[in-house]
């Protein structure tokens, strides 16, 4: 088995290459509380290459979220910066495509309206993006339902149509906040499925948070395991598994070793807290 | 059609009883008709057609429409500009609850007194009445925008008007048409206390008349009269909340 698991702090030849897609560099966040700081970001660096499929993995308030909107541009880090393609980015808006945890459909667009929603942000005409959302729907499996308005929809398939938003919109890296975490066992592992075809069919990079290992390890080239609060990136796992995957891996048994290896990882982590 | 029916007996039953109950104790305990006259009276009165009814209704809609516009037109422009400067609207919005606390019955003789006896007093009243519960309502929309959806215009990269057109305007819609709804209502209130203090038409002026003549039944049309307009005005409302308001599941299955 030849898997490459580097320490946290050492340089990653890669990360220190100005092409990668996507590269959070030392971010450190504190929030304020009354009158006690709290520290939930403490230097956490990580990179997606392009076209990398990189997930972060931790446990349940982490400050995975408060991440999300640093990259973003919501939230300003305390120290450290947000990279893109070499250039310095952070604080800026409009720079990724974003998938909530939520779906967060707009319940007044049709979902075909929602698909197409950053087009129409970017300025692009409303027929011609109407164009490229029918396509991507149907490539989806959501044809004939073009028109139906999101509360009509099931949570799956609110969550495929918050997807195809993303996927619409014009910016080269994805971030995904736990983007199944909401759905029920069944659902989850059917979009896992549909989000790999998806994704292999065009190969964006992505950054996904998530704190389902199996999930985490079936769609990631590369995995972060991160440790509890303050956060930094405890472990960086390169997935050794070729693509295209399908469901046959989850039951191979060295997927099975790497999954029971950052289980029992992650365990510890949580009983030191 | 049987559902609708279903919504609509109860209250149609507990009006018609009340009427019965009404007209066995007009009758039962012979009260005089200048003090309390029966329902049938009423109806006799309101079928017999009193002389220019019909115009002074007519006058008051008009008025009342026009006051309604214009009223829910400064709230909501008071609501948007609160709404972007949100300094302001800490230092304001006291004051708006204040101005409601002004009875209108006191104020309006002074508007006629500073603006004479033509239209503009009376839109002023009704202005008065209407703008508060639709810049209440429009301000409360426009400020519990769904924080996960904005996060997503932001990171989006959506400038402040997309936000606003595409995300704000259109989640705070459902709240602004109740404001819409209590402001319609008022209107027509407004519009009759615009007309008792200074006019020679409308409901308002014709009840006064028809007061001071003890045509107690002509007062009780003239009420009738004014809940119907309320009636219309709301049902306006409705009608075109639903046109507009379209994603909301329950109000589709009704125009379907």
């Amino acid at each position: 088995m030849s898997r490459n698991i580097s320490i946290p702090g050492a340089i990653d030849a890669a990360a220190a290459m100005p092409s990668s897609a996507l590269e959070a560099d030392g971010i450190t966040k504190s929030f304020r509380d009354r009158k006690t700081e709290v520290k939930v970001l403490d230097g956490l660096s990580l990179t997606v290459q392009p076209g990398q499929f990189a997930s972060i993995i931790g446990p349940s308030g982490s400050g995975k979220s408060t991440l999300f909107h640093i990259i973003g541009g919501l939230l300003k880090p305390d120290a450290g910066a947000i990279r893109m393609n070499g250039s310095d980015v952070t604080g800026q808006k409009g720079r990724i495509a974003y998938m909530p945890q939520q779906p967060a459909l707009f319940p007044w667009r049709t979902a075909l309206d929602n698909v197409l929603l950053p087009r129409e942000l970017s300025g692009m005409p409303k027929e011609q993006a109407r164009d490229e959302a029918r396509i991507l729907m149907e490539r989806a499996g959501l044809s004939g339902f073009e028109n139906a308005y999101p509360d009509t929809l099931s949570g799956g398939m609110q969550q495929r149509t918050a997807f195809l938003r993303t996927l619409m919109s014009p910016q080269e890296v994805m971030c995904l906040d736990e983007p199944f975490s909401a759905l029920d066992a069944l659902t989850r592992t059917d979009m896992q499925h549909w989000l790999l075809d998806m994704w292999e069919a065009d190969r964006r990079s992505v950054l996904m948070i998530t704190h389902h290992i199996e999930e985490a390890l079936l769609l990631s080239d590369v995995v972060y395991v991160m440790s509890n609060r303050p956060a930094a990136i405890l472990q960086k796992i390169e997935v050794p598994f070729a693509r295209p995957r399908s469901e046959a891996l989850l039951h191979q048994p060295a997927f099975l070793a790497l999954k029971q290896e950052i289980s029992d990882r992650m365990r510890n982590e949580l009983r030191k807290s | 059609m049987r559902m609708w029916w279903k919504d609509v007996w109860p209250p149609v039953v507990a009006v018609l009883l009340f009427l019965g109950a009404w007209q066995a104790a007009v009758y039962m305990f012979h009260i005089e008709d200048w003090i309390l006259p029966s329902p049938a009276g009423i109806a006799r009165e309101a079928a017999s057609g009193a002389q220019g009814l019909p115009g002074h209704t007519l006058a008051t809609l008009r008025l009342t429409l026009t006051g309604f516009v214009i009223g829910t037109a400064v709230g909501f422009i008071i609501a948007l500009i609160l709404h972007m400067l949100p300094g302001l609207k800490t230092a304001l919005y006291p004051l708006l609850v204040v101005s409601q606390n002004v009875p209108t019955i006191a104020l309006a003789p002074l508007l006629m007194i500073w603006f004479g006896f033509g239209m503009l007093p009376k839109i002023i009243v009704i202005t008065l009445v209407c703008f508060f519960p639709v810049a209440v309502a429009a301000m409360d929309g426009l400020a519990r925008t769904d924080r996960t959806m904005m996060n997503y215009m932001q990171m989006a990269g959506a400038g402040r008007w997309q936000t606003f057109s595409k995300l704000e305007l259109p989640h705070a819609l459902p709240s602004l048409f109740s404001g819409l709804r209590i402001a319609a209502t008022y209107s027509v209130m407004g519009a009759v206390i615009g007309e008792w203090i200074g006019s020679d038409r409308g409901i308002g002026y014709y009840m006064m008349l028809q007061k001071s003549a003890y045509r107690t039944d002509r007062v009780f049309v003239a009420i009738v009269i004014v809940v119907l307009l309320s009636l219309l005005m709301v049902g306006l409302i409705t009608l075109l909340e639903k046109r507009l308001i379209r994603w909301n599941a329950k109000s589709r299955e009704v125009s379907r």
